[in-house]
């Protein structure tokens, strides 16, 4: 018998049944909510006279919506009506069904894909689902965490289980060791601008391979939450020690007895040496570097010493087209270096890169320097009231704000800007988020998608610069 | 959910590769908490030439005339002709929802993101995945020709164009089914609710860490 993946585990360890027609349900552990893609849902199991299969492995929060400042207003604060709204649907719908909720006032209220893990209410080998794409974060602890539609938000709530394909496996081995300044978020974009937007679509992926066995967890999860942006719905890093130490002594985390035999189970949740992939791609890790996006799409992306590209040297006419396209939003010119590029904002923040580690690395960067003088606001954005908590126990708070960043309550704020955290029309930003879509962060907005280092470095500069040459 | 059989319609042509949900719709019309009426904001950044607010009367703002849904010939359209990796990005049902309060019943393109697929089916809006060289083809017929419309039909699994040339395409059984039935998932699903039931009690034996509500 030929071994088995860590997909192949996971996926076996959840299904109810196998459909003859190829379709299966597979049980859900967990599900995360927030404000944005469940009111919907709600309503749907309203309508049908439906309740909840599962009210505990259901926790919500709001994230999406909720203002950076202010926040001692609780709701009040949400000067937005719609959003407010939208925050007082989620409060409402959990209070009527009894689900968990951490609450825009609790210190436990971040970003779903930061509470998670850090709650411990994601836990390895668990099915995770929420309605966000960026659920794949959960991966990182070998769980088999999807991102879902509304209709399947309700039906996870109605039924505890998801119909589901499965998927192809890929591998993808980052070999050697990282250098110096290079992180996770590193690593990911360098891995999308290899295999593509497009290019995890069907598979499920496991990261693996010296330079991953190397990171920590919330290292590991930057990488995992970006599957999505290489079209991946499912994203993984095998179970060591590095995730067992992590999830030990969090809330929902098991103790004595169960805690030891959750262990066990937990160091099978890595795929068999004779395990077959579909698809297999190398990278050599110490030979990726700081990376910046330049164009709309995660895989415009490239080295800080690059340079952004000529379409008149790209062959295949729909891609030509598409960096026409995007150096014309981007307001960028051919061959124009990385490094030549001015920024109008900073956002440091988004559930890739907002955990503490996040916070340190940034803040390793900016301490004793200055924001640049050109740049219009630089903003340091906790994923979770907790991270703020334990960022301002090292005193990192006091370095941004001695830098002159700002330092805010926790939320997605401008990863998507559906708060009143925006770019203004033409702006460049560096972003510590995943996406760097047309208007992803206001209207006509600009994004380079950077690590938190770089962009502290990109703050304390005004334009991009290898952070490297920062670091003592 | 309604029933997707056959249809027959004018075809659209979005001409760019990977659009994504948030150029589908933007995030400031998620912030609704219904399924309906986000038909006008569908491609918003791209349709209007001004900065779309929610709960605004979209007939007054400045239009795009550049903008493919804005040309006269494509206002009916239901079939939207598509690129490659359309619908990537987030998992918003609520761009499905847009395209479907739009008018459009079908997406054809040479491939799409997974999540955005999925949705398509759950509120019959029917995804086709058509060959790269059909794809082209199509493009450039709708383009010379106009009110060129196009028939598909499910239960046969094809699209024909205006001259009777036919190319057929895959879909999954289940989905299929579920679309010409227009049935509702949940009520499928539970129709194994036994088995739910077997495999929940038998995981609280061998797995109950997952059934703590934490402390
Ligand atoms: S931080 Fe950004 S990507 Fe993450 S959940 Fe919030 S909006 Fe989505």
């Amino acid at each position: 018998m030929v071994g088995k993946t860590l997909y192949d585990k996971l996926w076996d360890d959840h299904l109810v049944k196998q459909r003859d027609d190829g379709s299966a349900l597979i049980y859900i552990d967990r599900q995360l909510l927030h404000e944005v893609t469940s009111p919907q849902a709600f309503e749907g199991l309203r309508l049908a006279g439906r309740k909840p299969w599962r009210i505990d492995a259901n926790i919500a929060t709001p994230d999406h919506n909720v203002p950076t400042t202010d926040r001692d207003k609780g709701i009040d604060g949400i000067v937005d009506p719609v959003s407010r709204t939208q925050v007082e649907t989620l409060d409402k719908n959990c209070d009527e069904f009894g689900i968990l909720e951490f609450k825009i006032k609790d210190q436990r209220q971040g970003i779903v894909h930061v509470i998670g893990p850090e709650q411990g209410a994601t836990l390895p080998g668990m099915s995770i689902v929420c309605g966000d794409s960026h659920t794949s974060t959960h991966g990182a602890f070998g769980c088999l965490a999807h991102g879902i539609g509304t209709s399947e938000v309700e039906h996870v709530l109605a039924t505890q289980c998801l119909v589901q394909k499965k998927m192809k496996n890929m591998l993808v081995k980052v070999n050697g060791k990282l250098g110096p300044g290079v992180t996770g978020k590193d690593v990911v974009l360098a891995i999308i601008g290899k295999i593509g937007t497009a290019g995890g679509t069907g598979y499920a992926i496991e990261f693996g391979g010296e330079a991953i066995r190397g990171l920590s967890m919330e290292a590991r999860m930057t990488i995992c939450n970006m599957s999505i942006e290489a079209g991946a719905r499912v994203g993984m890093v095998a179970v060591d020690d590095t995730t067992i130490d992590y999830v030990k002594g969090r809330p929902f985390a098991p103790k004595g007895e169960t805690w030891d035999k959750a262990v066990d189970y937990w160091r099978t949740l890595h795929s068999d040496d004779d395990a077959v992939f579909d698809k297999v791609v190398e990278l050599d890790g110490s030979a990726i570097m700081p990376q910046v996006s330049w164009g709309t799409s995660p895989e415009m992306v490239t080295g800080v010493d690059g340079a952004v590209p000529d379409p008149a040297k790209e062959e295949d006419p729909i891609k030509r087209e598409g960096i026409v396209r995007a150096l014309k939003y981007m307001g960028l010119q051919p061959n124009q270096k990385i490094t030549d590029i001015q920024l109008d904002r900073v956002f440091i923040g988004s559930c890739t890169n907002s955990r503490i580690e996040d916070l340190r690395e940034a803040a390793a960067v900016v301490k004793g320097r200055k924001v640049a003088s050109s740049l219009k606001q630089a903003m340091v954005v906790p994923g979770s009231g907790l991270v703020k908590a334990q960022a301002e126990k090292e005193g990192l708070d006091k370095i941004f704000i001695e830098a002159g960043l700002e330092w805010r309550d926790p939320g997605c704020s401008m990863c998507l800007a559906m708060n009143a955290d925006k770019l203004g029309q033409g702006e460049h930003c560096a972003s510590t988020s995943n996406r760097n879509f047309e208007g992803r962060q206001g209207f006509g907005g600009r994004t380079h998608l950077v690590s938190p280092a770089m962009a502290a470095a990109a703050a304390v500069t005004g334009h991009f610069v290898d952070v490297r040459e920062l670091m003592h | 959910m309604r029933a997707f059989t056959q249809h027959q319609g004018i075809v659209a042509p979005m001409d760019r590769s990977n659009v994504d949900t948030d150029m589908i719709i933007p995030k400031q019309f998620l912030k609704s908490i219904k399924r309906t009426g986000f038909g006008p904001n569908l491609f918003d950044e791209l349709r209007y030439l001004d900065e779309g607010k929610p709960d605004q009367d979209s007939s007054q703002r400045p239009i795009n005339p550049d903008f493919v849904l804005n040309q006269d010939r494509y206002r009916n359209a239901s079939v939207l002709l598509a690129r490659s990796n359309f619908g990537c990005g987030s998992s918003r049902e609520h761009a499905p929802w847009a395209l479907d309060d739009f008018g459009f019943r079908v997406i054809i393109a040479p491939s799409f993101a997974d999540i955005f697929y999925n949705n398509c089916f759950k509120n019959g809006l029917l995804p086709i995945v058509l060959p790269e060289e059909v794809v082209d083809q199509l493009f450039c017929e709708t383009e010379e020709n106009e009110g060129y419309q196009l028939t598909v039909d499910l239960e046969a699994k094809t699209v024909t164009t205006p001259s009777g040339e036919s190319f057929s395409f895959e879909v999954d059984d289940f989905r299929r089914h579920c679309l010409l039935n227009g049935l509702d998932d949940i009520g499928v699903t539970l129709e194994d609710a036994d088995l739910i039931r077997d495999y929940e009690e038998k995981r609280r034996q061998t797995a109950p860490w997952l059934f703590n509500s934490g402390n």
